[in-house]
């Protein structure tokens, strides 16, 4: 049985849950105490190896980076790849907004990579009905934001014949809801408040749902992708902040005859001015958003990214810059392919001979190219797509 | 050629918008509108039509009873204090086509004003129905938000509500929070690469920076809105499924190949490599084009495999 950590918010000195990321008095996240805390282990580079063997190709740059940093049974999924078995990833997002930034995009990006690199079919959650309770959105405008926001992870470059992409709202029903009951009845309520902290005053609908967001783990919810495969693996990239769904997931799966998720978790994508916690879709400063012009990106890069450089270009050349709270170098670790240039960059940087403006605008330079390349995939999405990626439709080749 | 009040009726219908329509004498100011209206149970809505230094234009769409201040609209857009007043009335018919006294959301309907920016009021929202001129004031129209914002989108504009009576402070570290809605300062020329075909404006150039995508970055400012960027004029009503044409993403595929290669061999790539030159581009173009290839080819897939869907979905299974 793993740790199931009670919330208790007076106690906590950084707080991390689905709904709210903070780290200790303005501080930043303390991910080593997060992993202790939740139960999860560290991927190290033996992972990262293994996974180049196995997949015969570079690993990606998340992975070499240490932005996917910590998982649960990853090592399962790779010992029943290397005899034969594929596995099925499972990935999501709650439609709050419809500004995306490059925060939101992050474990898209890694798991159409993986999608490639393992050849395995993909389900997308869009929790709609998440957002309408929590958000207080009305029913079609979180339907409406769940599909605009479709556009933007198509855009990511999934494939169309391995990848089903479903909204709650729609897909809800049947085998799905089966698995939804089944989960229910073995989470007590008591259970579900101390994970995630609901109280009296939450309504039934906040109480109720983190089965929805559990049961896309079985292959079972998903009859007319995986029928007959009950035995199938599933691994889940997400961030980790959305580990208590899971753990709660991993608690349940064996009592009713499942395999427990897999799990391969990343950091948070810092904001533009600190890392002090996530970044925020209401605050556009905080954030590179997919629809920032070159223009904007410069702008916000030049004006609002929070520095380690120092003062003045004496003190800088002499003491180097602080490379642990500098945002353009935590960006660069996140984007820049080329390790040979990035460890370059640190390494000049840090030592006081590169400065700010230069850091910053090869920056520009590399979020400018991931925003125009987004852009154009994305206008490239049309309706019909999105509704030929969220029909219920067999995937004949989704392991090929 | 302007837009008739028939015509915004008739695509209002066309796509499907809930509204009610009421016929009254010519009415210049909310006041003589409400005489009409008034008691019906929507909310009245103020028009401003105004400009600020640099010729660009703004119509700000308000609930009657929002005050609208123009110096702090004015620094809230980055214009500072006193950069908003009232356009002309030559502007009005000029760009918007609507005589006086009949500002309105849907004159953004015309061509003349693409480039006008359009903020809406987010009381809007909170109104079951708005009262708003079809495109001339001896009629009003009351519609749900919701409504306008799907005629909005129909026309490639991006529906946002601001609060219009807020005033937070602008200075050094608060930059203005309404400065998306500056129209770009180019309007012309930012014409032509929003005409240009689809598969041409998803960027024939290599580097990100390059000019078209530049100014198409431009053009798909002020309405925030992909859908610009791909052939589509404006007023069309049903966008046609994009064909996934081979010829096209073989063109793609080609310009990027060749600029890379050109942009391999110069006089110092050859008298580094020389004889081994050939090898050397060849490892070069396969390990910096792979991946934007191969997410080309996955469009090009995903758009292949969406025409058979859409098609397989209306087929008719044969007669027996």
């Amino acid at each position: 049985m793993e740790k199931v950590e009670d919330q208790n918010p007076q106690q906590e000195d950084q707080v991390v849950n689905p709904w709210e990321v903070s780290a200790k008095d303005g501080g930043k996240i303390d991910y080593d105490k997060l992993i202790d805390k939740f139960g999860c282990q560290r991927l190290d580079q033996s992972f990262v190896d293994r996974v180049q063997r196995l997949t015969s190709r570079p690993p990606h740059v998340f992975l070499r980076r240490g932005v996917f940093f910590a998982h649960r049974d990853f090592n399962d999924i790779l010992d029943a790849y290397e005899r034969g078995q594929k596995f099925y990833l499972y990935t999501g997002r709650g439609p709050s907004s419809e500004a995306l930034h490059l925060g939101h995009l992050i474990p898209f990006m890694f798991t159409k990579y993986l999608q490639d690199a393992f050849k395995v079919p993909l389900v997308i959650q869009l929790t709609d009905d998440e957002k309408c309770m929590w958000k207080n959105l009305s029913v079609e405008e979180s339907q409406r934001l769940a599909r605009e926001n479709a556009k933007d992870i198509i855009a990511c470059g999934f494939d169309i014949s391995k990848t089903f992409i479903f909204s709650d709202f729609d897909y809800v029903g049947g085998a799905f809801y089966k698995n939804m009951v089944k989960v229910a009845k073995c989470v007590t309520y008591n259970k579900v408040v101390g994970i995630f902290g609901f109280t009296g005053e939450d309504h039934i609908g906040k109480v109720s749902f983190p089965p929805v967001q559990a049961v896309p783990s079985f292959p079972s919810s998903f009859p007319h992708l995986f029928s007959g495969k009950d035995d199938l693996r599933c691994l889940i990239p997400c961030a980790i902040d959305q580990d208590p769904y899971f753990r709660m997931t991993r608690d349940v799966a064996p009592r009713i005859g499942y395999h427990k998720p897999a799990l391969i978790e990343s950091l948070f994508f810092p904001a533009l001015q600190g890392e002090t916690g996530k970044m925020s879709a209401s605050d556009p400063n905080s954030a590179i958003y997919v629809t920032d012009s070159a223009k904007d990106i410069k702008y916000k890069v030049n004006k609002h990214a929070f520095t380690g450089g120092q003062e003045t270009i004496e003190k800088h050349r002499q003491y180097g810059a602080n490379l642990e709270v500098d945002i353009p170098i935590k960006y660069l670790n996140f984007f820049l392919e080329d390790d040979a240039e990035l460890e370059h960059i640190k390494k000049e940087y840090g030592a006081g001979r590169m400065l700010t403006g230069e850091v910053k605008k090869r920056l520009i330079e590399v979020l400018t190219e991931i925003v125009e390349r987004h852009r154009r995939a994305r206008a490239a999405v049309t309706d019909e797509m999105v509704d030929a990626f969220m029909a219920v439709r067999p995937l004949p080749n989704m392991f090929d | 050629m302007a837009f008739s009040k028939d015509q915004l009726l008739d695509r209002l219908k066309e796509l499907q918008i809930e509204f009610s329509l009421y016929e009254h004498p010519v009415v210049l100011t909310v006041e003589a509108q409400a005489k009409y209206v008034g008691n019906l149970g929507g909310a009245l809505s103020k028009n401003l039509f105004l400009k600020d230094k640099k010729h660009r234009y703004y119509v700000v769409s308000a609930l009657a009873d929002t005050k609208v201040d123009l110096k702090v609209l004015s620094q809230r857009l980055g214009l500072g204090k006193g950069g908003l007043r009232m356009a002309a009335e030559e502007a009005l018919v000029e760009i918007l086509k609507v005589p006086l006294g009949c500002v309105t959301p849907f004159a953004v309907v015309n061509e003349s004003a693409r480039h006008v920016s359009l903020l809406l009021d987010q009381g809007f929202k909170t109104q079951e129905y708005c009262f708003f001129h079809p495109l001339s004031n001896d009629m009003s129209i009351s519609l749900n938000a919701h409504g306008l914002d799907k005629f909005l989108k129909s026309i490639g504009r991006d529906p946002s509500y601001v609060d219009l009576e807020a005033n937070p402070p602008v200075g050094k570290d608060q930059p203005p929070d309404l400065a998306a809605f500056v129209p770009s300062d180019a309007p012309i020329l930012s014409d032509l690469p929003v005409k240009a075909p689809t598969q041409d404006s998803t960027g024939k150039h290599v580097s990100a920076a390059s000019n078209s995508a530049a100014v198409a970055a431009k053009a798909v400012k002020p309405s925030g809105n992909a859908q610009n960027v791909k052939e589509k004029p404006v007023n069309t009503v049903q966008p046609s499924i994009p064909a996934a044409d081979a010829g096209n993403f073989v063109e793609e595929l080609l310009d990027r190949a060749s600029a890379l290669l050109l942009s391999e061999i110069s006089e110092d790539s050859i008298k580094q490599h020389s004889g081994q030159l050939g090898a050397e581009v060849a490892n070069n173009i396969k390990k910096c084009l792979r991946e934007d290839l191969k997410n080309l080819a996955t469009i090009f897939k995903n758009t292949a495999y969406t025409e058979g869907f859409y098609a397989g979905t209306r087929y008719q299974p044969k007669r027996l």
